[in-house]
């Protein structure tokens, strides 16, 4: 029996915690699959899957002949003729054009009026009606194209009989617009990768989650807690050693992510949209050093919450709740254009979230934004440390049952 | 050598421990007796400072545990009400994983090592993965990481409890080993003959409080009763909770 071991003691002990979380963990195949594999790819696989069949279809939609159901075509040969070579097939007519496009039967439908001809020869204003549903995202492409051809077919028309009455036929239109579209090729692509930040949070989560779970409620549910306090550690330590083996697990779920990411980057077709997608090295780097700070702050977060469960269960159902809320600046991004705000760098989520779009904008985040974002984040995770190791000083937390 | 005086620890409105103090010395087994619910694991988890008392002292080897639980900790060896093992660790890893925290390897670890997993009759189970331990090979492993810094006193919360009757008389002969060697072994227990069996001193506790102190034979003589069990009955003025 020997003395008191020494007194110095050794700066091992968030090492050790540390080191045995993390050996424990990868031997659970559960928090493998979920940490390597399901987390971090399954992302890129369903967003090349996504961004494919996207292309595909604009392609398809871009090149081949469209059909449309007409009604009275006969009333009007040359204009069915214009849209013939613009690439548009007339369609037998149907009997209820509303109603077609409603049960979405067809994406358009023309319906020329029987006094279109007697009309014309008067040179009367004639109306043709185009049947669509603008809710119907998909469909705005076929409804954009027809429309063109026949406003471009009436301008044709319309400027012949201004020569014929000797006109010049610019009286007609004394106004033009030239579109002059600023949009880059990488910021095209901006609008279809809006969920990409997205990904990168979830994969975070997903990736540090069940060693959170297991770390704090699925230790106090094993009664493996108790004896752990038991060890003359402070519980801090213990804390930053448990935190330090969840960080390890998610950001290498999340270096795997990127890294797959930078892989079918090459695969997505981007450029045939006149888009440019840089998924390489830089963008990598970036988006992990974005992301450093988040890491720490969702393990603190994903701690507290499940220090907060009875059960292993419970904390489950709650960090599942938890997952909703990276949901929202991305979300927000996607759907409200808000014009980015110094500020709002600096606050956490959000920050990555603007700093990783910038980056796939072209733009690159400037040393400025860079500073504020990791600093928002950093000060946040440490509030929500400090939190946590409060809650880990108390009494109740060892005790299960 | 364990001191506490005077303990008080409530939850809410009700008093857990309402005025314990006793004490443990170097080279004896002191045992915890009382029914279910009379305070004992409280008052142990006072002792090894997983609780905070809302008054009242712990000394240990001379160390207040409010001042210094740290040092409190160094000196304990604990084998609390629960003891969850790492199960996909093996015993050995289990072990090794408290010796580190306790802040000793290398030769020292080696040393202890060996001698507790004698001493414990668990050679065989080492380098197994605990999920799938019986009860026994639990508690094995669970009281070799408690010791494996040598500790001079020892904190046993229940040890006998779901063993077989064969590991139980192992465990007690561990016990009666680590007297031997001179430390200072305390241990809670509900069961009568077990206590009778291996304590110096009684220490009898029901409704949060001491209602004795004594060596088995004063115990005997200060009720009147040849029998242990009766006197038990006795003291803690009913059968409640009582279990043979």
């Amino acid at each position: 029996m020997s003395a008191i071991p020494s007194k110095v003691r050794r700066p091992g002990a968030m090492l050790t915690v540390f080191l045995k979380e993390v050996r424990e963990n990868l031997r659970d195949r559960r928090t493998l699959t979920s940490a390597f594999l399901t987390g971090p790819l399954l992302g890129p696989l369903i967003f090349v899957m996504l961004v494919s069949m996207q292309v595909n279809r604009e392609l398809n939609k871009a090149d081949q002949p469209l059909h449309v159901p007409v009604v009275g075509a006969q009333y009007a040969p040359n204009l069915v003729d214009a849209l013939k070579e613009g690439g548009i097939v007339p369609d037998a007519p149907v009997a209820d054009p509303g109603k077609a496009v409603h049960q979405q039967d067809a994406d358009v439908v023309l319906r020329i009026a029987a006094d279109y001809g007697k009309a014309w020869r008067k040179g009367e204003p004639v109306q043709v009606e185009l049947f669509y549903d603008s809710s119907r995202r998909d469909t705005g492409g076929a409804v954009e194209r027809v429309s063109r051809l026949v406003e471009t077919y009436a301008r044709q028309q319309g400027a012949m009989r201004l020569v014929a009455r000797g006109l010049s036929p610019g009286t007609a239109w004394p106004v033009q617009v030239a579109r002059r579209d600023q949009a880059t090729p990488q910021s095209r692509a901006v609008l279809m990768f809006a969920m990409l930040p997205y990904f990168f949070v979830i994969t975070l989560f997903m990736g540090g989650m069940y060693l959170a779970i297991d770390l704090t409620a699925g230790e106090r549910e094993r009664q493996s807690l108790e004896p752990l306090f038991a060890n003359p550690v402070a519980r801090w330590k213990i804390l930053v050693g448990k935190l330090a083996a969840i960080c390890a697990f998610s950001l290498a779920s999340l270096a795997i992510t990127l890294l797959a990411f930078a892989v079918v980057g090459r695969f997505i077709p981007a450029e045939k949209l006149g888009m440019e997608l840089d998924l390489g090295w830089h963008f990598a780097g970036t988006v992990l050093l974005l992301m450093l700070p988040l890491v720490l702050l969702l393990a603190a977060l994903q701690t507290l919450v499940a220090a907060f469960a009875k059960s292993y269960r419970e904390a489950q159902t709650y960090l599942s709740l938890l997952l909703m809320v990276p949901l929202i600046p991305s979300a927000l991004l996607a759907f409200l254009p808000i014009k980015a705000q110094a500020w709002m760098y600096a606050v956490p989520l959000l920050g990555q979230n603007l700093g990783i779009m910038q980056q796939l904008r072209g733009d690159g985040v400037s040393g400025e934004q860079l500073l504020l974002c990791l600093a928002g984040t950093l000060a946040a995770a440490l509030v929500a440390m400090g939190i946590t190791a409060q809650l880990y000083r108390s009494e109740k937390l060892a005790i299960s049952g | 050598m364990i001191e506490v005086r005077d303990l008080h620890k409530a939850f809410g409105a009700v008093k857990a421990v309402d005025g314990v103090g006793f004490t443990a010395r170097d080279g004896e087994i002191t045992g915890l007796l009382g029914p279910n619910g009379a305070g004992k694991t409280t008052t142990l988890r006072m002792l090894y400072t997983l609780m905070e008392p809302d008054s009242g002292q712990v000394l240990v080897d001379g160390i207040d545990a409010a001042v210094d639980p740290l040092a409190v900790r160094r000196t304990l060896g604990v084998l609390p009400d629960a003891r969850g093992l790492y199960k996909r660790l093996t015993a050995r890893e289990n072990i090794e994983y408290f010796a580190r925290l306790q802040g000793i390897d290398g030769a020292t670890l080696r040393t202890r090592h060996e001698a507790l997993v004698d001493a414990l009759e668990m050679r065989d189970i080492l380098d197994r993965r605990t999920e799938g331990f019986s009860q026994g090979q639990r508690v094995k492993t669970a009281i070799a990481r408690a010791l494996i810094h040598d500790p001079r006193n020892v904190i046993l919360d229940e040890p006998t409890n779901g063993l077989d009757v064969m590991a139980t008389r192992g465990l007690r002969r561990f016990m009666q080993q680590l007297k031997d060697e001179g430390r200072c072994v305390l241990f809670s227990s509900h069961i009568m003959q077990e206590v009778a069996a291996l304590c110096d001193r009684i220490v009898v506790i029901a409704r949060g409080r001491v209602v004795a102190d004594e060596t088995p034979d004063a115990l005997r003589a200060q009720t009147g009763e040849t029998n242990l069990e009766d006197a038990f009955v006795k003291i803690i003025g009913s059968e409640e909770g009582l279990a043979a």
